[in-house]
């Protein structure tokens, strides 16, 4: 069975499971955890988004 | 009275046993199965979610095609993805059993499924540090 994600999707579920796992590791309260978890799925994203509108602009 | 405080003594002793051998144990069961080293010291929402985070991340790089990388002593980048696919543990040897992960990485999505064995592998490294931490009382 193979699946054929797009760019964007792998980058999306990439971005969730690292999340949870560096906020379960990386902090000590439950509330600490899914703060770090949320911010680093943004940061994750926004990276993936910045780097695509910086390729783009570069592409131009 | 002797009796009587040597059964008083036994119970404590016991606890101290499994603590003892709790540091070893988490981290190995974790290493072989994501999670499972949280899991047996009773975080089961954090072992559960580990599982399935890593799980899902490897299944999902063998269902994109992924290569699996194999004990080798060849390219440097070839021993890294190796020691990186090593750290998914059991799935990475059932994997390996079952002769999968052989993709040739001929496209785009194959080489992100590479990645994802890659990083689920390295994930879990740090979920059995984290479980280590735990065992030893250094995190709750």
């Amino acid at each position: 069975m193979t699946i054929q994600l797009t760019h964007f999707s792998a980058a999306f579920v990439f971005a969730l499971f690292a999340s949870i796992v560096f906020g379960i590791t990386h902090r000590e309260t439950t509330r600490d955890m899914v703060r770090y978890g949320l911010y680093c799925f943004a940061m994750f994203l926004g990276g993936v988004l910045a780097a695509g509108w910086a390729m783009w602009l570069v592409r131009r | 009275m002797a009796n009587s405080t040597i059964a008083k003594a036994k119970p404590a002793a016991e606890p101290a046993a499994t603590a003892g051998l709790m540091p070893v144990i988490a981290p190995a069961v974790g290493w072989l199965i994501p999670g499972a080293g949280h899991i047996i010291q009773k975080r089961w929402i954090r072992g559960a979610l580990l599982l399935i985070s890593i799980g899902t991340l490897f299944v999902l790089g063998l269902m994109m095609q992924g290569h699996i990388y194999k004990a080798n002593g060849g390219d440097i980048l070839d021993i890294l993805g190796f020691i990186g696919d090593l750290g998914a543990g059991g799935m990475y040897i059932v994997t390996l059993a079952m002769n999968g992960g052989q993709g040739a990485i001929a496209f785009a999505i194959a080489d992100y499924g590479t990645k994802f064995m890659i990083v689920a592998g390295l994930l879990n490294f740090i979920a059995v540090a984290d479980a280590y931490h735990i065992a030893i009382g250094k995190k709750q």
